[in-house]
C-alpha cells in the first residue's frame, strides 16, 4: 500500500476495459478521498457503471490498478467485498421475498446471527421509512421504496466504501430528496461514496468532488465550482417584458460583456459572458433604463454544470 | 443529523460471526436454500401449477389413455407409468430452475451477492438444495396420488426408497443441467419457451407413456437409451412394477444406467454452470 493510498478510499489507475474490441474504460484514472462523496459524472454509456462495476469486484478489468481502502481490487477482491456496499443502477433486491427477508437474507449473508440480522433489518426498515411495508413483497413497493430498500441492503454492515450506481434515476423528486438524505447521512458517517450520476444537479448537491467521464476516460476532474469556471466564468442574463425588445437588449449586452450575446425568445431572455459581475451589471442596468426597454429580470450567475459539461466534452449531457 | 439516525446507520454491537471458509459457504448455501423455498411459500400460484401438473399426468395418462394401452408384464397402466410421471416430474423441473437463475441474473440480484462477501459455491448450492427439497415434496404428492389410483410398490421399503433415491438422482442431474442453461439463455421468457420443446420429445421417446419393444424397431432402440428410460426402467424394477422387461443391453443394464447417466450428467454440466458463472465477471 502506497502512503497516499492510506487518505484514499479509491483509487483507479490506467483502468481499460474492453467489449468485444470496444473501450468501455480506457485509461480510467480516480482518486477519491475517504470520507468524501465523490462524483462519476457523463452521460449514457460514458462508462460510469462499467467503472462501478469494475471497482466493486463484479467485472475483471483488462489492464491497469484499482484498489479500494489499500486493497488491491484484482488480487484481494474477497477482501475489498467485506468492505463495499452497492447499489445498482437497477434496483437489486428480490421481487419476490418480502422487504424485510430481503434485508434479514443480506444480514445472514454478511453473517450476520438470526437475531443481529432480524434486529438489523427492523433499524433500516425503520430508519428508510419502510416498516409500514415490511411484510409487502418488494414487487409490490413504488420505484422509490424500492430503491430505499436497496441501499438499505448495501448498508447492513455499515460499508466503508459505499458504490452508488446512478442511485435516482426515474425516481420522483421527494423520493429523491430521501435517497440524498440517507447519503449525506452515511457520509456524516464517515463513509466513502461514489456516486455515478447523469443528473448535474445530483452531482451539484452530493458530490464534494466530481470526475467527468467521456468515452471511459476522464475529462475534466475538480470542485462544481472550479468546473463551472473552468467553462470561461460568469454570464449576465436579462430577462425582458417583451420578446420585440430582445435585440435591442442583445446589442447593450454587446457593449457590457465580454463576449458574443445569446438571446432565446421563448423566454425572453438575452444573455452574455462577463469578466467583472458588477461593473458589467451596473452598465446594463444604466443602458436599459436610459433606453427606455422594460426588464422583468436582471442578474449575473455562474454557468450550470451542464454548460461546463458541454465546454468539456463538446456535447450536451444526458 | 439526528441521534436516532446515526444509531440506525452504524452497527454498534453486532459483530459478524468468524467461522471456516467451508462452513462460511455452508452457511451462505443454507441461506440461500432458504431463501430459495421462500420463494415457493410465497408464490401460491406457483405451487398450484407444479404440483398440479404431475397429477394431471396420472390422470389424463393413467384414466384417458390408459383404457387403450398394452402393459408388458402383470399389472394395469397406471402400475406402469407412476414410475414413469416421477421422472417426468422431475425433468419438467428444469424449467423452474432455469427461469429462476436467469431471473436471478438478469434483475441484478445475482450482482448483489457477488458484491457481498458470499462464497461463490453458496448460489449453485443454494439452488441445487432447493431444488432437492422441491422435488422431494413434488415426489410425495405423486406418491400419495399413486397410491389413490391404484399404484404400490411390490418389493418392500428398501427398495421403493431405493427408487426414489434415483428419481431424486435425476433431479440433482436436471437442477445441473436447469441453471446451466438459465445461465446460458439470460432472458427468462425464453427460457420459458425453449424447455418444453427440449423436454418433451426427451419423454416421448422414452418408456414414459408406451414400452419401447412396442415402438418400431429404431424408435425403440432411441427410448432404451434415453437417461429417463434408464431411470424409469430402474425405478420400475425397484418397485416391482411392471415393464422392466426388456432385451437390449440398456434394458437390462437399467440400474446401473439410472446410477451413471445422471453422475455423467452431472459431472458435464456442473463445471460447464460454474464456468458460466464465473464468466458473468467478464
Amino acid at each position: 500500500m502506497g502512503r497516499a493510498e492510506g487518505t484514499l478510499a479509491v483509487t483507479a489507475e490506467g483502468l481499460d476495459k474492453r467489449y468485444r474490441g470496444t473501450a468501455a474504460l480506457d485509461g480510467l484514472e480516480l482518486r477519491a478521498a475517504r470520507g468524501t462523496v465523490h462524483g462519476l459524472l457523463g452521460p449514457n454509456g460514458a462508462g460510469k457503471t462499467t467503472a462501478v462495476r469494475c471497482l466493486a469486484t463484479l467485472l475483471r478489468f483488462d489492464a491497469g490498478r484499482a484498489t479500494v481502502c489499500g486493497h488491491d481490487v484484482a488480487r484481494r477482491p474477497e477482501r475489498v467485498r467485506e468492505l463495499i456496499g452497492l447499489t445498482g443502477q437497477y434496483a437489486a433486491v428480490d421481487e419476490t421475498l418480502s422487504g424485510r427477508q430481503n434485508l434479514v437474507m443480506f444480514g445472514r449473508l454478511f453473517k450476520l446471527r438470526a437475531g443481529a440480522a432480524r434486529r438489523r433489518a427492523d433499524e433500516l426498515l425503520d430508519r428508510f421509512g419502510l416498516a409500514g411495508a415490511a411484510g409487502k413483497s418488494a414487487a409490490q413497493y413504488s420505484g422509490g421504496m424500492r430503491r430505499r430498500l436497496d441501499l438499505a441492503a448495501a448498508m447492513i454492515r455499515t460499508p466503508e466504501v459505499l458504490f452508488l450506481d446512478e442511485p435516482t434515476t426515474g425516481l420522483d423528486p421527494r423520493s429523491r430528496n430521501q435517497v440524498w438524505d440517507a447519503v449525506r447521512a452515511l457520509v456524516a458517517q464517515g463513509t466513502t461514496v461514489l456516486l455515478t450520476t447523469q443528473y448535474l444537479e445530483e452531482a451539484d448537491q452530493l458530490a464534494d468532488r466530481i470526475s467527468v467521464l467521456d468515452a471511459g476516460r476522464i475529462v475534466a476532474e475538480g470542485t462544481a465550482d472550479q468546473l463551472k469556471a473552468r467553462t470561461g466564468g460568469d454570464r449576465i442574463e436579462v430577462v425582458v417584458r417583451h420578446a420585440a425588445d430582445l435585440p435591442a437588449v442583445a446589442e447593450i449586452l454587446a457593449r457590457a460583456g465580454d463576449g458574443p450575446p445569446v438571446t432565446d425568445p421563448d423566454r425572453r431572455l438575452a444573455g452574455a459572458p462577463v469578466a467583472d459581475r458588477v461593473a458589467a451589471l451596473t452598465e446594463v442596468v444604466r443602458a436599459l433604463h436610459q433606453a427606455g426597454l422594460a426588464a422583468e429580470d436582471i442578474g449575473t450567475r455562474r454557468p450550470t454544470l451542464d454548460e461546463a459539461f458541454l465546454a468539456l466534452t463538446g456535447r450536451a449531457a444526458a | 443529523m439526528s441521534g436516532g439516525m446515526s444509531g440506525a446507520l452504524t452497527m454498534a454491537a453486532e459483530r459478524p460471526v468468524r467461522r471456516s471458509r467451508l462452513r462460511d459457504a455452508a452457511a451462505d448455501g443454507w441461506v440461500l436454500t432458504l431463501r430459495n423455498m421462500t420463494h415457493l411459500v410465497r408464490s401460491p400460484e406457483e405451487i398450484g401449477v407444479y404440483f398440479s401438473l404431475p397429477v394431471m399426468f396420472v390422470l389424463v395418462f393413467g384414466y384417458v389413455f390408459g383404457s387403450g394401452m398394452q402393459v408388458p408384464g402383470d399389472g394395469g397402466y397406471r402400475e406402469f407409468l407412476l414410475p414413469g410421471v416421477f421422472a417426468m416430474t422431475m425433468l419438467y423441473g428444469m424449467g423452474a430452475t432455469a427461469t429462476a437463475v436467469s431471473l436471478d441474473t438478469g434483475r441484478g440480484v445475482v450482482d448483489r451477492f457477488r458484491s457481498m462477501p458470499v462464497a461463490r459455491s453458496a448460489l449453485l448450492t443454494g439452488r441445487s438444495a432447493a431444488d432437492l427439497l422441491r422435488a422431494l415434496l413434488e415426489l410425495a404428492v405423486l406418491v400419495g396420488c399413486g397410491l389413490l389410483v391404484g399404484w404400490q410398490w411390490h418389493r418392500g421399503i428398501g427398495n421403493a426408497l431405493a427408487a426414489l433415491g434415483l428419481v431424486l438422482l435425476l433431479r440433482a442431474a436436471i437442477t445441473r443441467t436447469g441453471i446451466w442453461l438459465g445461465l446460458v439463455v439470460r432472458n427468462p421468457d425464453t427460457v420459458g419457451v425453449i424447455v418444453f420443446p427440449l423436454a418433451f420429445p426427451l419423454t416421448a421417446l422414452s418408456n414414459v407413456f408406451v414400452a419401447p419393444e412396442l415402438m418400431p424397431g429404431w424408435l425403440g432402440a432411441v427410448a432404451e437409451w434415453n437417461p429417463l428410460s434408464a431411470t424409469v426402467a430402474a425405478v420400475r424394477e425397484l418397485f416391482g412394477n411392471p415393464g422392466h422387461a426388456g432385451t437390449s443391453w440398456a434394458a437390462e443394464h437399467a440400474l446401473p444406467l439410472a446410477v451413471a447417466w445422471p453422475l455423467l450428467l452431472i459431472a458435464v454440466f456442473a463445471p460447464l454452470a460454474l464456468h458460466r458463472y464465473r464468466s458473468l465477471s467478464r
